[in-house]
């Protein structure tokens, strides 16, 4: 954990790599933060050529229904912006819990881990219409 | 459960969403330190977010208790969140699935009702509500030996 202040880490990173946007949460968010990232990841999305968002919440400890909202929004949102989000990482705990809560998250593409993740954007990713590619 | 055993409490003010933070460490940080499993923490932890938030958002503020239980068998945390808001008027309506006057998914109620074995919720029109949910410790039969 390479965070640039000790004691009050930012609890969110976000990283372009390529046209992939990774976004890292750690520990802690407050409901703000969470809407402020919203935010940040939609207009990030319309400004660059940004394709696909990778979430990786293997440090959350916590999704209460309010995160858990505004993430299946983001995933939501960048769909609209032709862009596609993959969450990654979520803690055993945390999916029982959520499933108990009642927001099992449809429509949400998970992948295990980071690796995984952009693998399966990049599989899928360049939405080209069907028989544009396969001609080399 | 009147041979609980009260082993001190601590009171935190829930008055914004910082405080909601604080709250689920505070938890978090109970339910580690009574022996808790790794589930069960997560459950309770989220279960105090959701009502946390209640208490903010439709009780206008008010407080969270931890108490920590001990009954001789058994450990337990017993969370105790008052706000002095307007009340809940139909409480069968505000426990069903959905059902929302915040904005939010209407799972504040429901939901963590689920992930707590144990949930009490006193209303009146007018005079606030509090919520009480209490969790203990699974003991497993074959205990490990361990200095206490």
């Amino acid at each position: 954990m390479s965070a640039p202040f000790s004691g009050q880490a930012s609890p969110v990173s976000v990283l372009a790599l390529k046209d992939v946007l990774l976004v890292t949460l750690q520990g802690e968010l407050h409901d703000g933060m969470a809407e402020q990232l919203q935010q940040d990841i939609t207009e990030r999305i319309a400004n660059n050529k940004v394709t696909g968002v990778v979430i990786d919440i293997s440090g959350v400890e916590i999704i209460d229904s309010f995160l858990g909202r505004v993430l299946a929004e983001i995933a939501s949102i960048t769909e609209l912006l032709a862009a596609r989000t993959v969450l990654c990482g979520m803690r055993p705990a945390v999916a029982i819990t959520l499933v108990e809560l009642g927001l099992s998250l449809p429509g949400l593409t998970t992948a295990l881990d980071v690796d995984r993740a952009m693998e399966l954007l990049a599989r899928t990713a360049p939405a080209a219409p069907p028989g544009s590619e396969g001609r080399s | 459960m009147a041979d609980s055993l009260r082993t001190g409490g601590t009171s935190l003010p829930i008055g914004s969403d910082a405080d909601l933070a604080w709250v689920r460490q505070e938890v978090r940080q109970a339910a580690a330190e009574l022996g808790f499993s790794l589930v069960q923490q997560t459950k309770l932890v989220t279960a105090a977010s959701e009502l946390a938030r209640n208490t903010l958002v439709h009780g206008g503020g008010g407080e969270l208790e931890i108490t920590r239980l001990d009954r001789g068998s058994s450990l337990g945390l017993r969370l105790c969140f008052t706000d002095n808001g307007p009340g809940i008027s139909d409480i069968e309506l505000a426990m069903t699935d959905g059902y929302t006057t915040g904005g939010g998914l209407g799972l504040g109620l429901s939901g963590a009702k689920r992930l707590v074995p144990d949930f009490d919720l006193v209303t009146e029109p007018g005079a606030g509500t509090t919520i009480t949910v209490t969790a203990w410790v699974y003991t497993v039969p074959s205990a490990r030996l361990e200095a206490p």
